[in-house]
């Protein structure tokens, strides 16, 4: 037989049926769903008078417009008191399982899949949210869709979908202290460009991932869009398993068995060919920030802002001045100068547990700069729980930092947690786009560990001078 | 969905690399609950100032304010899977979008709203992206797969067939599935079911789990 892919196995157990053309129709066994891009959804399906062909495949929560202070008093009235209020009664509807924001189980979509044991490897899964990429993590096939094809999985459990071509990202070396995962998906976005992965799925492979938490993959899965690629995926391993087994939604007993004689059946088979392959040896990186308003926008902290003179291509010099004249910076600047005045520790990139310890062991003993505001927004309920469990939101707390209810929250700045115009953030999210956090707000990605030594520094600095803060 | 057959229409030209779906649309709208109506939140930061008064965006610029097709550059619509951007682009009257490349998601949503995209790259875009600026009108002719310039030749485009078909006729892809594919779904299911049952979650412990929250 020939040699295949991790995602090509995932891919050929799901197709039902291929088309003359070559497309191929394929079923989806998961779906998480949200309040944003659900609506219309559910608003076609009733127009149409159809009904959901599987409901227990879906599972709906509430992430992006909640608040996340004051949950335990109704939403204020007003459009997100609206767009909650329609997802939940929708759900009632069609009898879909509707997780609440005081529930012990809330959080943003990416985070609680995992925790629950809805994302399996060897699964397909969607959602209508670009980064469901980051169910990758455990050897899915997991991408984001429109409302339109959400509607679709809803009546038919089955998208139409053209196979992608394959790249394999071959991490190689060994990350130094101070760097982590994020800096490694920075890096390589900047590297490939942010449309170099359009049309691929990529699957992230090499000593590195051995490495690597499952946290850290997800966050690494999490950004493939960021680089133009739906889908990011991991082989899964003993890591995998050892994290999925035991989950609330997670098989059990023998059936566990099955699956996982299965899941370790899935990683690429030697000699499998990918269409393209990108090698990024990670031991030279230093701790990334991004400069500009696309994630691909991205330098070494060390270096200065770049100069859109030097620049050959003119679509793209035009890009960087633009860039630059949102941002307000000028070019020649360190970026270790920039001053920030708000700091985002949180999201489905960066809001899980680990990404907390590590930004508690920065910010621990220490003070949030006096022109800083700081928040931590843990990633999900249950995060938030076992943070607290472990004294993190003291630390925090100590530090001057406020800590929150999971969420989207400044990600996405639906909810009240923006940024006012002008205001600059170091921010452990995925996405640096204009008006991104909020209206005229300009953001700094980074990771955990380089967002918390910000906040207490005041400005954009190099984690490994962490022993120079107070 | 409305059928795309064939256009004539001035085409907006946007030289901007990396429009990202929060430009096209921004987040703090997506909190509204129709498809309808929303063009007016079309770029909005572009178009607006923080006073209200309108900017001189290509889009608020005649004759490019009834323009139906935008001629944008690279990576256009990437980001965000939000489909308002393409019902926000679509309420404003623009059905066709062409650029060097796509975000994919955006891509993908277009076909599922009557709007075209169409991929020209290198000379052929800078070349189109010229002659939109010149405010005469282009021609677009999905059956033929042309793109007509004023003054230039016939530019030929791809399309994927099934999408082409799905636009010329504005079919409903759900019901298409939903009559000529259901009987294969439901074969494919009870295979599935048996080589891989654990991938299937009506054995009640989604409802015994959810029980243990209040739901509110």
């Amino acid at each position: 037989m020939t040699a295949r892919t991790l995602y090509e196995k995932v891919w050929d157990s799901h197709v039902i049926k291929n088309y003359e053309d070559g497309t191929s129709l394929l079923y989806i066994d998961r779906h998480l769903v949200q309040e944003v891009s659900s609506p219309q959804a559910f608003a076609g399906l009733v127009a149409e008078g159809r009904e959901f062909r599987h409901p227990a495949a879906h599972i709906a929560v509430a992430d992006h417009a909640v608040p996340t202070t004051n949950r335990h008093l109704p939403l204020p009235e007003g459009l997100a008191a609206r767009q909650v209020a329609r997802l939940k009664d929708n759900c009632e509807r069609f009898n879909i399982g509707y997780i609440g924001m005081n529930v012990a189980q809330h959080g943003i979509v990416h985070v609680i899949g995992p925790e629950l044991g809805f994302t399996l490897p060897g699964a397909t899964l969607v959602c209508g949210d670009s980064h469901t990429s980051t169910h990758g993590a455990f050897g899915a096939i997991a991408f984001g869709i429109g409302a339109s094809e959400c509607e679709c999985v809803f009546a038919t459990q089955s998208l139409r979908q053209r196979k992608q071509k394959t790249m394999r990202v071959n991490l190689i070396g060994k990350l130094s202290d101070g760097v982590t995962v994020k800096d490694i998906i920075l890096a390589l976005i900047a590297q490939i460009g942010t449309n170099g992965g359009v049309g691929f799925a990529i699957e992230y492979a090499g000593p590195v991932i051995a490495q690597l938490s499952m946290e850290a993959r997800m966050t690494l899965c999490n950004m493939s869009i960021e680089a133009g690629s739906r889908v990011g995926m991991v082989a899964p391993d003993e890591a995998t398993i050892a994290w999925v087994s035991g989950r609330p939604l997670a098989p059990q007993g023998t059936l566990l068995d099955r699956a996982v004689d299965h899941w370790k059946s899935l990683p690429s088979d030697a000699g499998a060919v990918f269409d393209r392959e990108v090698e990024l040896d990670v031991s030279p990186l230093a701790p990334q920030v991004s400069w500009g308003t696309n994630p691909g926008e991205t330098a070494s902290v060390t270096a200065q802002v770049p100069d859109p003179a030097m620049e050959g291509d003119p679509v793209r010099r035009q890009k960087m001045e633009r860039s630059l004249a949102y941002m307000d910076l000028k070019p020649g600047t360190p970026l270790e100068d920039i001053t920030i005045d708000r700091v985002f520790i949180g999201s489905c990139t960066n809001g899980r547990l680990e990404d907390l310890r590590i930004a508690a062991s920065v910010v621990s003993g220490r003070k949030v700069a006096d022109n800083v505001a700081a928040i931590v927004v843990p990633g999900s309920a249950t995060v938030r729980l076992q943070a607290e469990a472990e004294g993190l939101d003291r630390i925090f707390r100590e530090a001057g930092f406020e800590w929150r209810d999971s969420g989207c929250s400044m990600c996405v700045a639906m909810n009240d947690d923006r940024l006012k115009p002008g205001e600059r953030c170091a921010s452990t999210s995925n996405r640096n786009f204009e008006g991104r956090q909020g209206l005229g707000g300009r953001t700094h990605l980074m990771s955990p560990a380089m967002a918390a030594a910000a906040a207490i520094a005041g400005h954009l600095i190099d984690i490994r001078k962490l022993e120079t803060l107070h | 969905m409305e059928k795309f057959t064939r256009l004539t229409s001035v085409a907006a030209p946007l030289a901007e690399a990396d429009i990202d779906t929060d430009i096209i649309f921004p987040a703090r709208f997506l909190l509204l609950l129709d498809k309808a109506g929303l063009g007016k939140h079309l770029f909005h930061e572009r178009r607006h100032r923080r006073d209200g008064s309108m900017t001189d965006f290509i889009l608020n610029t005649p004759p490019f304010n009834e323009a139906r097709i935008l001629v944008a550059d690279a990576n256009f619509g990437s980001g965000s899977s939000r489909e308002q951007a393409v019902w926000a682009l679509a309420d404003f009257g623009i059905r066709c979008v062409i650029a060097p490349s796509f975000g994919e998601i955006f891509f993908s949503n277009c076909f599922k709203n009557g709007v075209l995209p169409i991929v020209m790259t290198g000379e052929a875009h800078a070349n189109i992206m010229a002659a939109a600026r010149t405010g005469q009108p282009f021609s677009v002719d999905l059956e033929e797969q042309t793109l007509l310039l004023p003054n230039g030749p016939a530019l030929n485009f791809d399309i994927d067939p099934w999408r082409k078909r799905a636009l010329l006729l504005g079919l409903d892809e759900i019901g298409s599935i939903l009559a000529d594919d259901e009987a294969d779904i439901s074969a494919f299911e009870a295979r599935h079911r048996a080589t891989s049952p654990w991938l299937f979650l009506d054995d009640g412990r989604m409802d015994q789990f959810l029980s243990q929250g209040d739901g509110k």
